[in-house]
């Protein structure tokens, strides 16, 4: 099962002369969970957005199992089984988080099929798994925006899940979660990554360290360095980038980074 | 245990459906039988011609309250409608009349019927033709603004120039649709008079008939997946497309419907007034049928057609009474609705009206220390399941 | 050959003719837009009152030209003061109408447009009935309603009684203000009740050394339409300055990059909106003492500019002049081309496509024509002619 999920060729985002992303090669086997970690403006986001057809390259390609994904938008990109999470929590408040997930697991997702057919049951039945699995059970039918921002980052996740995708892409999961949350989270992660291939982008080092098997660190627009999080973390020039030129360095020292994401945060949204 | 919560909600959701279908034929009965009892020919007349813009506040609720989408340009499609219908109307000639033709043609000396006015000869095709020329209209300009993810202001102001351009080619047109003058003076409808009270009452009637399917059918597609789709796309479009769904399609058709609905309404509008002209394409009267929407309370649909019946009485009262300063009411309910009731009149209700009816009458409901703990869910939850 | 020679000579002056007319339609669209596309820039707002605030403007110039009337020779000079004086006006009503009702919507722009919709209704009603009744009774109202709030305002339990100070205060002062209203029609009568402009339109005449135009062949260049012209080139370039230049301006273009980041830097969101609204409003009411020279100003005038300023703002793009700029030329230039039938002209060779072009020969048909290209146009570009690209967009 080492066949690759994912390849990504000599990509170059070009925004009217700044590169956001900059000859960038990178490959995810199937059934991988990487975390790819970077500064701010290293071109995290933009990568997925790439991934997943929200903007298209420059240059270079993006294989999905074998594909090209250029001529396809994003919602084909989605069926094809790629599934997105924000790095704000993106789920629709007006509706419950049943509603969510039915809209999410619904499999015939042209118009009609949507108008005609009723929600089958194992359709909900998945769903109901789903709620019990995301914690979601007491809350199933108040509005989404009545949920706290963990839940909702959790209903999101939740979301991911009922698309059934094979990659799953998660854009920092736990910012703003509580400790006890960031725990659950990465092992919510750790047991979908039994079934699903999965990137990660997160800042957090110690949730990075949580979950983390293969780490890729991103600078500039391209892959700086990949291997273990032991080995990453000990990589001169990783340590160069965060720090500055310094002889030492501590786990702790890299969390400031991860703070302040506001502006990327603001921009986003 | 999931399964028959499942079971159950299902049952008393029709049992649900069973009520409003009930006050839905009670309404229409009342409507049809009892108000013609209390009411002059000219108010019930006045009443039918709301009730059919209440069909257009439906169909504008459908786009704007559930989708998100707001239309500055249904008038186009109502007069489309409009048009449709009062061609037919105008083609009822009597077999021994001396031009073969409309009057108002011989006046700009057309000589021969011009080739689109051929097919209205025929009532199935009219009848078609209301409803399928102004959804044409919609669903090709909504396909061309939607696949390039034109949206909100944008897609307002474009519906808005739409209606501009519509108005300008139906004035400049004198020769195909009388110009400014529009389509007046029906004669005959199957026979019947077409201005007699008789044959008002009939449209009354189908006016009711037509409101009651449009809003059994808005609920139809905002109560199933669908609807929850429309919620989906207002509240993050975005979302949506990264969940696999491709949005313009939803769009195209929701607009589409809304257009259709807006000539049904033109036509059922323009049978009972007798005339319809590019004046019902100007800008105001479109996005009067917005305010109709919001006062009511949007994504309500109730509330759309409560919202049209209280703006258009209230407007023929007041400009009766005020002709000076009437647009200075209009102008100040945009305000106040926008301002102060941004849920309308049914999402006060639903929201505030309980209570503060219930203080007004004395009867407070008593607060607990920590009102919240009240409507918690969570906290409803575990009392119901530690409580047994 | 002749006949193709004196063809030939017929076609330059009337292409000569279709730039000129299509560049000032042109720029008095620029005019009317540019407050427009600033307003929208910084704030995602598209103003439905601003063809308002541009009447505004326009009427001030009617006052203005009355006011000078008796001043003989120095009343020629009248349109300088009314420039002047329209944009004061305009901005004023302009900022009335952010901090009374827009400040409350932002992040809301469906709504903006309905409200801001029916501040246009209000205006133009406004000026239709307009007396001294009315004025002495806002007046009345405005300094009852705000004086008290004011007064309200100094006691420590404000916040408290906040609501109850409202409920009290505002009922009252209208009551009062419509009762006075109510004696003076009384006792006065047409005096203070007679409309000042009524629903007629009014005319404002250019200024004598306005009139007339510069012969060129057998063609006439209006002078006021250079005036126009000149007019809107000076108000870009101060725009450009202001912008570019002056600290205000580059507080407004980094609100409108990123109003988050910019609050945070402690820049004051709140005034540079205020300011930028202002602003906008006020070359609104530029636009309509522009406008003014061109024919005669009713209350409707604004509703016939609003659609075509709003189309500009679509097929310009955000956040750029010179966008705003190019659309706006583009826009006026094939209006005018197209309405005037010289592309007909153009193609009398080809019967077919002449015939097409004759068809759209009118003012009305042409905008049908333009309209249809903008919307072929947004297929290929549908974020304007100069899009901002990046992250950023779309989120």
């Amino acid at each position: 099962m080492s066949e690759k999920i994912l390849e990504i060729e000599n990509l170059t985002v070009n925004f009217d002369g700044f590169r956001a992303l900059n000859n960038l090669s990178f490959s995810l086997d199937t059934g991988e969970l990487r975390v790819i970690i970077g500064p701010n403006g290293a071109g995290k986001t933009t990568f997925l957005d790439i991934i997943t057809g929200k903007t298209k390259p420059t240059e270079g390609q993006v294989r999905f199992k074998g594909r090209n994904l250029r001529p396809y938008a994003e919602y084909q990109i989605a069926e094809m089984g790629i599934g997105r999470k924000f790095q704000t929590p993106r789920v629709y408040l007006n509706l419950s988080p049943r509603e969510n997930l039915e809209l999410a697991c619904n499999r015939g997702k042209g118009v009609f099929p949507t108008l005609f057919k009723r929600t089958p049951s194992p359709e909900k039945r998945t769903v109901s798994g789903l709620l019990e699995t995301i914690g979601l059970i007491p809350k199933a039918d108040m509005k989404a925006n009545l949920l706290s921002h963990g839940e909702k980052q959790w209903l999101e996740i939740g979301m991911l899940v009922a698309q059934s995708p094979d990659l799953l892409l998660v854009d920092e999961p736990v910012a703003g979660l509580t400790d006890e949350e960031t725990e659950r989270t990465g092992e919510l992660l750790i047991s979908l990554a039994q079934s699903h291939s999965i990137i990660v982008i997160e800042h957090d080092m110690e949730f990075v360290r949580q979950i983390a098997r293969q780490v890729t660190v991103l600078h500039q627009g391209s892959v700086l360095c990949e291997g273990t999080i032991d080995e990453v973390q000990n990589d001169p020039k990783v340590i160069e980038v965060y720090l500055g030129k310094e002889e030492t360095q501590h786990e702790d020292d890299m969390r400031p980074m991860s703070y302040p994401v506001s502006t990327e945060d603001a921009i986003a949204t | 245990m999931t399964t028959a919560q499942i079971g159950q909600s299902s049952t008393s959701i029709s049992r649900k459906l069973v009520v409003e279908a009930a006050i839905v034929l009670g309404i229409m009965l009342f409507l049809i039988f009892i108000l013609p009892l209390l009411m002059s020919d000219f108010r019930l007349n006045l009443t039918g011609r709301f009730l059919a813009l209440s069909i257009v506040a439906l169909g504008i609720d459908l786009i704007w309250g559930f989708t998100g989408m707001l239309s500055l340009g249904h008038g186009v499609f109502f007069t489309l409608g409009g048009y449709a219908l009062a061609m037919y109307l105008k083609l009822q000639i009597p077999a021994n009349a001396s031009s073969q033709l409309p009057e108002f043609m011989g006046l700009y000396g057309v000589t021969e019927l011009p080739w689109f006015w051929r097919p209205f000869y025929s009532f199935p095709i009219t009848a078609l033709m209301v409803i399928l020329l102004p959804a044409l209209v919609a669903a090709i300009l909504g396909y061309l603004i939607f696949r390039n993810r034109i949206r909100g202001v944008y897609f307002s102001i474009l519906t808005q120039a739409t209606t501009i351009i519509f108005f300008n080619f139906f004035n400049g047109q004198q020769k195909l649709f009388n110009g400014t003058n529009g389509l007046t003076d029906f004669k005959t409808l199957f026979g019947l008079e077409v201005s007699k009270p008789g044959a008002q009452y009939v449209f009354y009637v189908l006016t009711i008939l037509f409101l009651a399917a449009t809003y059994a059918l808005s609920r139809w597609l905002t109560s199933g997946r669908f609807g929850r789709l429309l919620v989906a796309i207002r509240d993050d479009e975005t979302r949506v497309r990264f969940t696999g769904y491709n949005p313009t399609g939803f769009k195209v058709l929701v607009f589409a419907i809304s257009a259709a609905f807006a000539g049904l309404a033109g036509a059922l509008f323009t049978l009972q007034t007798g005339i319809i002209s590019p004046n019902s394409m100007n800008i105001a009267f479109s996005i009067e049928m917005v305010i109709w929407v919001a006062v009511g309370g949007r994504a309500t649909l109730v509330g759309a057609i409560l919202g049209t019946l209280v703006v258009n009485f209230a407007k023929s009262t007041l400009s009766e009474k005020f002709p000076d300063i009437w647009l200075f009411f209009q102008g100040a309910l945009f305000l106040v609705v926008v301002l102060f009731l941004p849920n309308g009149i049914v999402g006060w209700l639903r929201d505030r009206g309980l209570d503060t009816f219930q203080t007004l009458i004395g009867k407070r409901k008593r607060s607990m220390t920590y009102p919240s703990l009240e409507e918690d869910p969570e906290v409803e939850y575990e009392r119901k399941n530690t409580g047994d | 050959m002749s006949s193709a020679f004196t063809e030939g000579s017929q076609l330059l002056p009337s292409i000569l003719d279709g730039i000129f007319n299509g560049l000032s339609i042109g720029s008095i669209l620029l005019m009317a837009a540019l407050g427009l596309a600033i307003v929208f820039g910084l704030m995602g707002v598209i103003n439905m009152a601003h063809g308002e605030l541009m009447m505004l403007g326009a009427y001030t110039t009617y006052v203005v030209q009355n006011a000078f009337k008796p001043l003989g020779v120095f009343s020629q000079t009248y349109i300088f003061f009314a420039l002047i004086l329209a944009f004061i006006v305009a901005a004023l009503a302009g900022l009335v109408l952010e901090r009374g009702v827009i400040r409350y919507l932002y992040g809301r722009p469906l709504e903006t447009l309905l409200a801001t919709w029916g501040v246009s209704l209000m205006l133009q009603q406004f000026v239709r009935s307009v007396n001294w009744v009315i004025i002495a009774g806002l007046i009345l109202f405005s300094l009852l309603y705000f004086g008290g709030m004011w007064l309200v305002k100094k006691r420590p339990d404000f916040d408290a009684i906040r609501q109850k100070a409202i409920a009290v205060l505002l009922p009252l002062s209208a009551a009062v203000a419509i009762a006075v209203g109510f004696f003076l029609s009384q006792n006065y009568k047409l005096a203070v009740t007679q409309p000042w402009f009524g629903a007629q339109n009014v005319d404002v005449t250019a200024p004598k050394w306005l009139q007339g135009g510069l012969p060129i062949g057998n063609y006439q260049l209006p002078y006021t339409r250079m005036f126009i012209m000149a007019l809107t080139a000076i108000c870009v370039a101060g725009i450009y300055f202001f912008l570019n230049k002056t600290a205000w301006g580059l507080r407004i273009r980094s609100v409108t990059q990123n109003r988050n980041m910019s609050a945070c830097l402690g820049i004051p969101t709140n005034k540079v909106d205020a300011l930028t609204f202002a602003l906008g409003s006020g070359l609104a009411g530029i636009a309509g003492c522009a406008v003014s020279l061109l024919g005669s100003v009713g209350p409707n005038t604004g509703q016939n500019y609003i659609v075509n300023t709003f189309m500009v703002v679509v097929v310009g793009g955000v956040g750029k002049l010179v966008g705003t700029i190019a659309g706006a030329m583009v826009i006026g230039l094939m209006d005018y081309i197209l309405g005037a039938g010289i592309l007909a002209l153009l193609f009398a060779q080809i019967p077919p496509v002449a015939e097409f072009f004759t068809f759209f020969a009118t003012t009305s048909m042409a905008k049908v024509m333009v309209f249809l290209l903008i919307v072929i146009f947004l297929q290929y570009k549908p974020a304007g002619l100069f899009p901002q690209k990046g992250r950023t967009v779309d989120a």
